[in-house]
């Protein structure tokens, strides 16, 4: 690797740490009792514009959109973490075990998986918010269910390029049986493709939440998400448009942090970087 | 005297970090072919490149002129370098799969290149492309003009290939490591076309290659590379019957020969270790039902012994390495039997089989996991021996990564070793159980002349030693007769020779077998 992709990537673990970590202190000041509370309502502040008691101003029920920022960050990214690590480890289940069995077991996840494919992520997540109710929990399994087919296609497809490579049929000519061969040399080259597929998952549940509970179907009020502090701050953007832009950067602003941290761990992780 | 084609006066190449040729002075007349000959990373190919302004993305020329004609490539601005590459020069690359453009037509192709350097309708064109692949032996040019690259053999490629660059008429000819994806037949094909179109067109060749032995076959004169530096140059027969350099020296000596003393048959008496009758493979049609089913592997039967140093030779296409693949059941055969130490095998293969065989694969880059240490690639069939603890496995990996020449390399990954490196420790992965049975699928075809010889000498060295059997599958005669005392000829999925190494080689019988001996460049 050259000297320039070396710092670009170094810059990307540098930027996205620390965005990271930004996030991370938000999530437990958000839980923290020394900041504000973000249920309590003034309704003499309604619509308060930034000012030194509230640094974020108030949304329509006079509450502090900077408590309610910092706690929406936690049930925002826990929802997002949760999903992407069921969607990965369902997902990727099936990705490795369908690519690299083939035959009947391919064909039959593969029909299912397609199928689901088929529908928009967002349309599939909101009839399945439907069934299972808008709790925490509930949207968790509708966009863990929606994002199993993403990964199961990623997993599949770079399961069927090494399941070709000579070291998997030295592992079959030593003896090693289907198992082996995909916990010991299928799965840890695996790791790069589906972090950076992680990463922009993260991203795109952060968005996929946010859209649902700006359709009204997320967590609902008073707990607040980013995606439902958007929703609310919709009818009044032409008088208090900070309350759309405060979450609005914190979930690219959090997108992004992933993303290139998630580039950086990629080439962190990839044997060849290491010399 | 006439004046050359192609003057490199004190070329000088570097990447940011390191000086790749240092000072090269070369010179190939009209109608010459000069061989540049050397290892990988002797920068003989940064040399060709540095001709036609190709250099790869952070290495730059430091200083030298290059002459084509009288005109000093070096200040010529980048427009006119183009109209240089293709019609001036022309070049001809090792794998002519991806230098054709698989979306477009060959006609298309070839057509495409003439009309950008020529003025010509597109019909006059299209006569000089059907002319041209007539001159290069083609049958039926005018349907290949239809065809795209994937429906055709490498050698058929490679002449596809050679048609569309001496279409243009050049001057000079780039050909680097043009044959050493094809095997023996293909390759004197391809050269020895190459060296006609060249004559009659007078246009001067250079041809990089590792195979001193094509270079003694086709050049004229001969320069060897070490490390950037012109060690010795002068008439090709010349310098290779009588190499002043060590380093020469070197290369001429790791040039496959015929071994003096025939290598001893230890044909045990009793029970073979290996039986194989009647052994078919088929690989079903796909797609189109009208594409019949392909028979990789027809009817073949043989024996071999406990302690048998036994080659399989063949083109590409022969249906050795099915052979290997079918005995080690990673193919189903369609008929036909496997017997291993008298017992029938059984698809999948049993555990027990598995104890006792190995195989050493052709590519060295995707045989080993990228992710895991040396000593656990090798440790890990010894995970099948129940009474090893995880220290004993290493110990024993560890011990046997010396044995090849790899000692303390333990801890290292696989992309920090070169390819004759990752061979020797696919070599001690095979090793690790002492197997009875080792099958070798083309383990030298892609390392380098000097490394080849080594892997081939520890495969030996370790063979005598150990005593196990071993099938050694390779396109390289000289290889073959190197190493084997008994081989097998394949062509079509047929065995058609089979008997005593060196008594083959010296007296083929079979038309094909003639061909392959024929066709292989040797001293």
């Amino acid at each position: 690797m050259s000297r320039a992709m070396l710092s670009i990537s170094r810059l990307n673990l540098w930027l996205g740490g620390a965005a990271a970590l930004a996030l991370a202190v938000v999530v437990i000041l958000g839980a923290n009792p020394f900041a504000q509370d973000p249920f309590t309502v003034d309704l003499a502040l309604r619509l308060g514009k930034p000012s030194m008691q509230h640094w974020f101003g108030t949304d329509e029920f006079g509450r502090d959109i900077l408590a309610r920022t910092a706690h929406g960050a936690l049930i925002s990214s826990g929802i997002a973490l949760s999903t992407v690590l069921l969607a990965t480890a369902v997902g990727g289940a099936i990705g490795v075990v369908a690519g690299f069995l083939r035959g009947w077991a391919d064909r039959a996840w593969m029909i299912l998986i397609d199928a689901l494919l088929a529908f928009p992520g967002i349309l599939l997540a909101l009839a399945l918010v439907a069934v299972f109710g808008a709790s925490r929990w509930g949207i968790i399994g509708a966009l863990t269910l929606a994002y199993i087919p993403i990964v199961a296609r990623v997993v599949r497809g770079a399961t069927l390029s090494l399941r070709e490579k000579e070291f998997i049929e030295a592992a079959r000519v030593s003896g090693d049986g289907a198992v082996t061969i995909m916990l010991r040399h299928v799965v840890p080259n695996l790791a790069g493709p589906v972090l950076v597929l992680m990463t922009s998952m993260f991203g795109w549940v952060l968005l996929s939440e946010s859209a649902l509970s700006f359709l009204g179907v997320g967590i609902s009020p008073p707990a607040p998400t980013w995606g439902n502090m958007l929703a609310a701050a919709r009818p009044h953007l032409d008088v208090a448009p900070h309350l759309a832009i405060v979450p609005g950067l914190c979930i690219t602003a959090a997108v992004l942090a992933v993303n290139l941290l998630g580039d950086a761990l990629r080439d962190y992780l990839d044997p060849r970087s290491r010399l | 005297m006439t004046p050359s084609a192609l003057e490199i006066s004190g070329l000088s190449i570097a990447s940011s970090d390191k000086l790749l040729v240092k000072g090269v002075n070369l010179g190939v007349k009209h109608g010459e072919i000069l061989a540049l000959a050397g290892e990988s990373g002797s920068g003989k190919s940064m040399t060709a490149r540095a001709v036609v302004s190709l250099l790869p993305p952070g290495v730059r020329r430091l200083s030298g002129s290059i002459r084509l004609g009288g005109d000093d490539l070096t200040v010529m601005a980048d427009a006119d370098l183009r109209k240089v590459r293709g019609k001036r020069v022309g070049m001809v690359l090792q794998e002519p799969l991806s230098s054709l453009n698989p979306a477009m037509r060959i006609g298309d192709q070839l057509v495409e290149a003439l009309l950008w350097h020529e003025k010509l309708s597109r019909s006059e064109a299209r006569q000089r492309a059907i002319a041209m692949l007539e001159r290069v032996r083609i049958d039926d040019a005018e349907a290949l003009l239809r065809a795209y690259p994937h429906e055709f053999s490498g050698g058929m490629r490679q002449r596809i290939m050679l048609a569309s660059v001496f279409l243009l008429k050049p001057e000079l000819i780039i050909a680097d490591e043009p044959t050493t994806a094809l095997d023996a037949l293909a390759q004197r094909e391809v050269l020895d076309l190459m060296v006609e179109l060249g004559r009659d067109s007078g246009a001067a060749v250079l041809l990089i290659t590792h195979n001193l032995a094509l270079a003694n076959r086709y050049a004229d004169s001969l320069a060897v590379m070490n490390n950037g530096d012109i060690v010795e140059s002068g008439q090709a027969r010349v310098v290779l019957a009588a190499p002043a350099q060590p380093y020469t020296r070197k290369l001429v000596e790791a040039v496959p020969r015929r071994s003096e003393i025939a290598v001893p048959a230890p044909r045990a008496d009793g029970d073979p270790l290996l039986s194989v009758r009647g052994l078919s493979v088929e690989y079903p049609a796909r797609g189109a039902a009208s594409v019949a089913a392909k028979r990789a592997l027809d009817d073949v039967s043989f024996d071999a012994w406990k302690g048998e140093f036994i080659g399989v030779v063949g083109g590409s296409g022969s249906g050795k390495t099915t052979l290997g693949r079918a005995i080690m059941g990673l193919v189903s055969p369609s008929s036909g039997s496997v017997r291993f130490v008298g017992e029938p095998l059984s698809m999948p293969r049993s555990p027990a089989f598995r104890a006792r065989t190995q195989m050493i694969f052709q590519d060295p880059y995707s045989s080993l996991d990228p992710r895991r240490k040396l000593v656990d690639a090798v440790a890990d069939p010894l995970r099948h021996e129940a009474d090893l603890s995880a220290a004993e496995r290493r110990d024993r990996a560890n011990a046997l990564l010396e044995k090849v020449g790899l000692g303390g390399f333990g801890e290292r990954l696989p992309h920090q070793l070169s390819g004759g490196q990752r061979q020797r420790v696919a070599i001690a992965r095979a090793l690790v159980r002492e197997p009875d049975l080792v099958v070798a699928d083309e383990p030298t075809s892609a390392l380098d002349m000097t490394i080849q010889a080594q892997i081939l000498v520890l495969l030996q060295t370790l063979q005598a030693e150990r005593g196990f059997t071993c099938l050694f599958i390779s396109h390289d005669l000289a290889a073959i007769e190197q190493v084997a005392s008994r081989a097998l000829v394949m062509d079509g999925g047929r065995v058609v020779e089979t008997g005593d190494a060196g008594m083959i080689f010296a007296h083929p019988a079979h038309q094909f077998t003639r061909a392959l001996v024929e066709a292989s460049p040797r001293f």
